[in-house]
């Protein structure tokens, strides 16, 4: 029953146990559950058993020697739970200090918070949005937001810290289990808050540096087209832009390549590959008539290869009909 | 000394006292204010349910169910802000306080009836200021206006802060008017140790209203500075700490909850004594502890942030600090059990409240342990776990109380009685919605459902769909709750001076009480001395004990 309600893997409350804290945290979570379960069933026990017994009812007489105190009573009462609390507190502090305290051999990433997504960057200055670790190593993330107040929660793991814009928060963990867990935002955010969720994937011993390796090679690896689709997923345009013609922020990139495009001021151009290198490094240089200059500019941040993948995947999107939100083109 | 025994509704009392409506705005009677609190209080009441009944219909499936993420964003902001700041934080000192302190003092009025006036206008004109954010841009930010979201987002956050902000100067003038009343116009034989807890609760509120709510003003005010005037103080991009508002509005909100729950469990100290016929266990233990609570409660309001980056020491302490708050209230609950031990405990409707009180914020209670501890809170902040937490201790604590208070001193204020059957049945239902609107969400939030989320991940479906259900049985009580009431009002019995046998007091005039409140100045005594009532058929309620009769039996 105890394991069933509370859950050593993954039971009725408590999510599985993916991290080296998780089970620390887990049997203080236990400890304080049963002194709670016992104190309540204690209360509400005696005040039915009272309520029972001491109703009022025909024939029923009060006894007259009830006492109104009772200084012995009263002092115990209150120091038995004054110790029980500070047990939960000094336990609770002890688990936090590991918790708290990256060990010096961590790997590093840094996470950057933003309306609403995550994005992680690897030492090798691979960009993603999903994490990725190795088990069984500990990861010290350094993260920081970009607008508002964000939280990064990871059940699994039992740790959350809040993720401020102007400073660094740090966390740490050791993943224990191999698999891929829900990453939430726990600090609300705004009109995204509830999607700003992502997965860390706890890879098995050598799947990490694989993983890493391929990633950060997608351009060698894959064609063009297909790298471009990734990055176009994986470095925020999709926040903006859609490519099935329905509107954002940004204008839809369907069926945008060679075709002309209306400018701020009424200038036309043909978006060629050129147009669309511009767009990218220096996004205010030309901006698309209708649209607010909000796009930041990739500059240092998209490798020439990157680019050139992006192109090419835009490219395979110029040949199908255009979409009703395409605003400023012909 | 003769104390009325009978029911006034039809000679001269408070309610016949002065005809029309101006009679009634420019009132200085602290009943007729009460009153008018109460009317306007419920009315917060209904609109916060309305908008928690559409945040669990949207909650209903993982998706979008009827509104999109920025409706549903902005039905939770004003449900919390209407509930916390237009309902709870005054409900039980300016409406029940307001009508019963003065009695209980066996005074005519509070100290400075026209500042209590004002203290209702400036709820009023703050209630409009926040109501008036919903028809130009509702609110999207939550209850707590964390920056620096709240200076970015384009709602009017300044509407609503305003009206925040005014609100805190009627807590203010309600706190300095009970702590001077309760000063200067206790009778020269009530003590302090001889005062009913309800006035110690409502004390140690005060205390609390005057020392914590001005700082909330400040923070409201600077905040109010950056928006408005772009000075930079809790933006980063102005060059402010985003932080530092979570401490300045975390060291008000903390004793906050306190002028919630101190003033219910003063009603539950009336309560428990008053229908277990027998003198309340441990008077001085419950009396001390309303001021312990208090004075501690300034101390603990770190551990709102034990996420947000404090120092490690920090946490330490406010983790300990916090656990020691608990230790008064957990000794209240004893000795309100103890109170029920060798008496004569009567299920009248007040009662039920009481008893569902212990059970309700019995749970919220030991729930804060999980949260007061570092290393469980660090999982189980903004999950579902504190929203279900502290809605067992509001809503079953606070809420519940208020309810139980309204029941038991209606007769008191409206000279009615209501059908008992009825108001009965209506607990019931709202103890069952609610345990099952809200015990869902520990398990949810143990589990990892963050709160404020407009869509969630479909395993947690079932758990919402329960608590969506539990909200509508909860809203059905309610209903039927308020139905009772309104029934009595035109179709209640008459009530007597004492329908309950009480020894506070109030109990000691009749029902309604005349304009200035005693006919003869009353003599107190024990408040908890109940034995010295005896049931008499003939009046209908509980008639003082002819003296040297040797106790409250027949
Ligand atoms: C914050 C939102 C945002 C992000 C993120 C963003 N863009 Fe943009 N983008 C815009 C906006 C708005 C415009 C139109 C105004 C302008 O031309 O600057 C635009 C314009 C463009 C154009 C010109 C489109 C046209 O119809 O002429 C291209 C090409 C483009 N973006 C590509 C990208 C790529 C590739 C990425 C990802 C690496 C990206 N954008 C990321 C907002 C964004
Ligand atoms: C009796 C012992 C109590 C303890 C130990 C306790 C502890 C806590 C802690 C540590 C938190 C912070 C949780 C978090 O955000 O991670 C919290 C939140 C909260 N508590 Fe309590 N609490 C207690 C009683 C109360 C009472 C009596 C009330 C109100 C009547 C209350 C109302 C709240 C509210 C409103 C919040 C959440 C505020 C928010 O984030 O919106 N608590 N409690
Ligand atoms: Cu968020
Ligand atoms: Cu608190």
């Amino acid at each position: 029953m105890k394991s069933w309600l509370l859950g050593a893997e993954r039971g009725f409350m408590l999510p599985v146990q993916a991290s080296s804290v998780a089970p620390a945290v887990d049997a203080l979570f236990k400890f304080i559950f049963w002194v709670s379960a016992f104190f309540f069933l204690l209360i509400v026990g005696l005040m039915l058993f009272f309520v029972v017994r001491f109703r009022r009812r025909p024939g029923y007489q009060k006894p007259t020697e009830a006492p109104s105190h009772n200084t012995f009573l009263e002092i115990t009462w209150s120091v038995i739970p004054l110790v029980l609390v500070m047990i939960m507190g000094f336990w609770g502090f002890k688990v936090f200090l590991d918790l708290n305290t990256p060990p010096a051999n961590a790997y590093e990433v840094q996470v950057t918070g933003q309306k609403w997504k995550w994005l992680f960057t690897y030492p090798n200055g691979h960009v993603d949005e999903t994490l990725h670790v190795p088990v069984d190593q500990p990861v010290r993330l350094v993260m920081t937001s970009e607008d508002v107040i964000h939280s990064f929660f990871v059940p699994a793991f039992r740790v959350k810290r809040d993720v401020v814009p102007g400073r660094y928060t740090k966390l740490w963990f050791r993943a224990t289990k191999v698999g891929t867990y829900p990453v939430f935002c726990a600090e609300y955010c705004g009109t995204g808050h509830s999607d700003m969720l992502t997965t860390v994937e706890v890879h098995e011993p050598g799947g990490f540096e694989r993983w890493l390796e391929a990633a950060s090679n997608l351009l060698n690896t894959l064609p063009p087209a297909e790298a471009g689709r990734r990055l176009y997923q994986t470095r925020g345009c999709a926040q903006c832009h859609s490519v099935d013609g329905t509107g954002g922020i940004g204008p839809t990139l369907k069926g945008l390549y060679g075709h002309p495009v209306v400018l701020r001021g009424g200038n036309r151009v043909t978006a060629d590959e050129n147009y669309i290198r511009e767009s990218i490094l220096e996004p205010m240089a030309k901006v698309v008539a209708g649209f607010d200059p909000v796009m930041p500019t990739y500059k240092g941040r998209l490798k020439d290869q990157e680019i050139t993948a992006l192109v090419a995947f835009l490219k395979t999107l110029a040949s199908e009909d255009k979409g009703p939100a395409e605003q400023g083109r012909e | 000394m003769s104390v009325p025994v009978g029911n006034a509704l039809h000679q001269d009392n408070y309610l016949t006292h002065g005809k029309g409506w101006k009679s009634w705005l420019f009132t200085l009677d602290h009943k007729r204010i009460g009153v008018m609190y109460l009317i306007s209080i419920l009315a917060s009441f209904l609109l916060g349910g309305v908008f928690a009944l559409l945040v669990r219909m949207e909650l209903w499936t993982p998706q979008r169910t009827i509104m999109d993420a920025n409706t549903y964003n902005q039905m939770f902001t004003l449900h919390g802000a209407a509930m916390i700041f237009l309902f709870i934080i005054p409900g039980i000192p300016a409406a029940l306080g307001n009508f019963i302190l003065p009695l209980m003092l066996g005074a005519k009025d509070v100290a400075f009836p026209r500042l209590n006036l004002l203290s209702y206008y400036l709820w009023v004109v703050g209630a409009v200021f926040a109501l008036v954010s919903i028809i130009t841009g509702a609110v999207d930010t939550g209850w707590t206006f964390y920056t620096p979201y709240s200076t970015t987002t384009n709602t009017s956050v300044i509407s609503i802060t305003f009206g925040v902000f005014i609100l805190g100067f009627s807590s203010i003038f309600t706190g300095i008017n009970f702590i001077v009343s309760i000063h200067k116009l206790r009778p020269p034989t009530m003590t302090w140790f001889k005062m009913p807890l309800f006035l110690w609760s409502l004390y140690g509120t005060a205390l609390i209203q005057i020392l914590a709510t001005p700082v909330l003003g400040i923070t409201l005010l600077l905040l109010l500075a950056e928006r408005a005037l772009g000075v930079g103080i809790f933006d980063p991009a102005l060059g402010g700490d985003p932080v530092l508002f979570q401490h300045f509005f975390w060291f008000y909100s903390h004793p906050a909850v306190y002028i919630m729950i101190l003033p219910a469990m003063g009603i539950i100290s009336e309560l428990v004594a008053t229908f277990s016929h027998r003198h309340i266990f441990g008077y001085k233990f419950i009396a001390m502890s309303s001021i312990a609570i208090a004075v501690i409660s300034f101390l603990v309001w770190g551990h709102h942030m034990f996420v947000s980056g404090q120092s490690n020491l920090a946490n330490l302490i406010f983790s300990i600090l916090t656990f020691l708050v608990a230790i008064p209230s957990a000794v209240k609950v004893f000795n309100w059990v103890a109170t029920m031990y060798k008496g004569e405990v009567e299920l009248a409707t007040p009662m039920l409240y009481a008893l569902a009180f212990l059970f309700l914020f019995g749970i919220g209670g030991l729930t804060g342990l999980f949260l007061g501890a570092l290393a469980t809170d660090v999982h189980l902040t903004d999950t579902y776990f504190v929203v279900a937490h502290f809605h067992y201790t509001m809503f079953g604590g606070t809420a519940i109380a208020f309810f139980g208070g309204l029941f038991y001193w209606w007769p008191k204020i409206t000279g009615r009685m209501y059908r008992e059957k009825w108001a009965r049945m209506a607990a019931f239902l709202i103890f069952i919605g609610f345990n099952t609107a809200f015990l869902a969400q520990f398990i949810m939030g143990a589990q990892g459902m963050p709160r404020r989320y407009y869509n969630y991940l479909p395993e947690f479906a079932p758990y919402h769909k329960v608590s969506t259900i539990g909200a509508f049985v909860l809203a059905v009580g309610f209903v039927l709750a308020a139905a009772t009431l309104l029934h009595s009002l035109y179709a209640g019995e008459l009530a007597p001076a004492n329908p309950w046998g009480a020894a506070t007091l109030e109990w000691h005039t009749s029902s309604p009480p005349p304009h200035e409140n005693f006919e003869t100045q009353p003599v107190p005594g024990d408040p908890y001395d109940v034995d010295q009532w005896v049931y008499d058929a003939a009046a209908g309620g509980y008639v003082l004990a002819p003296a040297g009769a040797s106790g409250g039996r027949a």
